[in-house]
């Protein structure tokens, strides 16, 4: 039986990541591809904590969780998680392997797939079976210019997704799921990396813009600070937050905690008001989900307006002032 | 204290034109040090100011032309540059890249302390070589690094940046870390660096001088291949375009609910 494994994310404050349940319904999409391959789930977790998760895999089609339960992995470890992950599925064989590209994600599955000699496909967008029954991942490179289907040679086919980027269930799939534990083997791993602390969201800004209901985000048309400050002064007069392309980023405009797309943050807020942003897929990938898009750009031909409920061609610094006095003055 | 940079010559992508069959035109594309690689040279820096005796070997896998790269690279601060080309090394995915960067960095430069890698690379921002070298040599890695602190010879601490805070993690060295932009200003090259790299003698390797076989490298010794590339498309139609400000700020109002009580 063909087996498609997904890697689950635990958070810092012991939640289960989000993107699981994204993978998860992907997942279910591509198993009925490939005759009902049976849907895993890799848990490594401290002692004892896998057993409030089991309801949410029951719940979400999952045929197998295998868990790998020690008081050493209370906290993520590169060595730990990578040594136990290479030798589940050195047990279990499956054909694909799907991680979530969170900063764990990313960290975790190069060294795994190094140590398996396998192909890893970074960041996907998309993912399907082709008619060989082969993973096929797309993906947008070269700044978002080019979109490329990467398939892979060798077993596992392994591939990191992007929170965000696949929707959940709408409701729960139910599942007699088996949960089997897996002794980890690691007593003999002496960690060269020592945890020292962790102190919980310095970064403010990324957690108002996951809950921010309207975003306005600038990009390189905003030019320069000024620029930013329109920017500023417009999001301000209709309640709100501030986020950036990584253009104005690496424009230095702004910092690059607000930055909005594959290399920064994907949000879905009520409104996103996109300023002087061309709208590279790059970016587009971290925004599209939002429930309303606007955009404010002078190319007529900008790929944003392709994505937008609707839009203004014109210059930001002649539109921002005039769209702030407006809803202003109401 | 030996420092690795690895760096990588990427197209600049804010500068990317089509040809009429759909793909990439490369002639004339400007060639950047990917950002990312500059803030890893940065770090590597900021450890020759405060730790004594530190010799920074920058290092990448490219065409010939990437020469002229590890020149920006001395001229910025590093001390060798070392070029790894072969046409057999073509098509190279994170794989068989991290196998190469490893084969030249166990056969030439064994004895480093500390690896410092770009997080991502602007054209494939796959974020993976780092970590496939690091497991390849057998040493651990820290990733997202916005900071380092408590540097030594025998360990450093580093802060990462991750989704829910700032952690901080203290590795022995030798190590592989993986840096996001520092909090610090950017570095620019000084005149008698531009003199110094000038002068510079680049170090080149072939396919064989680090031991590596033509099934190992390139499109052969990758596990994924581009098997599909084509222009992302985007259905236009749905777009309202409003003709003034009042009208878009009326629909302003009404898809985000703003309220002017």
């Amino acid at each position: 039986m063909s087996n498609i494994m997904l890697y689950t994310e635990v958070t810092k404050e012991n939640y289960l990541h989000t993107v699981l349940f994204e993978l998860a319904y992907k997942a279910q999409e591509l198993s009925k591809k490939l005759n009902n391959a049976d849907v895993s789930a890799l848990l490594i977790c401290k002692t004892g904590l896998a057993e409030e998760f089991k309801e949410a895999f029951i719940n979400s089609g999952f045929d197998y969780v295998y868990i790998a339960e020690d008081d050493r992995l209370a906290n993520y470890s590169t060595e730990l998680y990578s040594k136990i992950a290479v030798d589940v599925i050195n047990e279990v064989k499956p054909e694909i392997v799907l991680i979530g590209a969170t900063t764990q994600g990313r960290d975790l599955a190069p060294r795994v797939s190094s140590s398996l000699h396998t192909g890893l496909t970074a960041d996907c967008t998309g993912l399907d079976i082709n008619e060989k029954g082969q993973l096929a991942a797309t993906r947008p490179t070269f700044g978002g210019k080019l979109m490329a289907t990467i398939l892979c040679k060798t077993m596992p086919q392994m591939a990191t997704v992007r929170p965000k980027v696949f929707k959940p269930a709408p409701e729960n799939i139910v599942k007699d799921t088996k949960f089997i534990y897996i002794k980890p083997n690691i007593d003999n791993i002496e960690t060269k990396v020592k945890f020292v602390e962790f102190v919980k969201g310095v970064n403010t800004a990324i957690n108002e813009l996951d809950s921010a209901e309207i975003i306005v985000a600038g990009g390189k048309g905003m030019k320069n600070e000024a620029g930013f400050e329109l920017l500023k002064n417009f999001a301000e007069s209709i309640g709100a937050c501030v986020a950036a392309s990584r253009g104005a980023v690496e424009m230095g405009l702004a910092p690059a905690d607000i930055q909005i797309g594959q290399t920064g943050k994907t949000v879905t807020p009520k409104l996103y008001i996109a300023c002087g942003i061309s709208g590279a897929i790059q970016h587009i990938v971290g925004m599209q989900d939002s429930d309303k898009i606007i955009a404010i750009n002078t190319d007529e031909k900008a790929p944003i307006f392709d994505i937008c409920a609707c839009g203004l061609v014109g210059d930001v610094f002649e539109v921002l002032p005039e769209l702030t006095n407006i809803l202003k003055t109401g | 204290m030996k420092i690795i940079v690895c760096i990588k010559q990427v197209p600049d992508t804010t500068d990317i034109k089509w040809t009429e069959n759909n793909t990439i035109q490369r002639e004339g594309v400007e060639s950047i040090i990917n950002p990312f690689d500059v803030y890893a040279i940065e770090e590597a820096l900021k450890l020759k100011k405060i730790i004594e005796d530190v010799e920074i070997t920058a290092i990448t896998m490219g065409p010939i032309q990437a020469e002229k790269m590890l020149r920006q690279a001395i001229a910025l601060g590093c001390d060798n540059g070392i070029l790894i080309t072969d046409k057999k090394f073509a098509g190279a995915d994170t794989y068989a890249t991290g196998k190469t960067i490893t084969s030249a960095i166990k056969s030439k430069l064994p004895d480093f302390d500390l690896i410092i890698c770009g997080q991502f690379a602007i054209d494939g921002d796959t974020a993976q070589t780092g970590p496939s070298i690091a497991n390849q040599l057998g040493i651990p890695q820290i990733t997202f690094v916005k900071e380092l602190k408590e540097c030594e010879n025998t360990h450093i601490c580093a802060v990462r940046e991750i989704e829910e805070g700032l952690e901080t993690l203290r590795v022995e060295l030798p190590a592989l870390i993986c840096v996001l932009k520092g909090f610090e200003e950017t570095t620019r090259a000084k005149i008698n660096g531009y003199i110094k790299a000038k002068n510079a003698e680049i170090t080149v390797y072939s396919m064989e001088d680090i031991g590596l076989t033509p099934e190992e490298t390139g499109i052969k010794g990758s596990p994924t291949f581009v098997s599909r590339a084509f222009r992302p498309e985007h259905n236009r139609g749905e777009c309202e375009i409003c003709s003034d400000y009042n009208e878009l700020a009326e629909k302003i109002s009404e898809f985000g609910g703003i309220s002017n009580e």
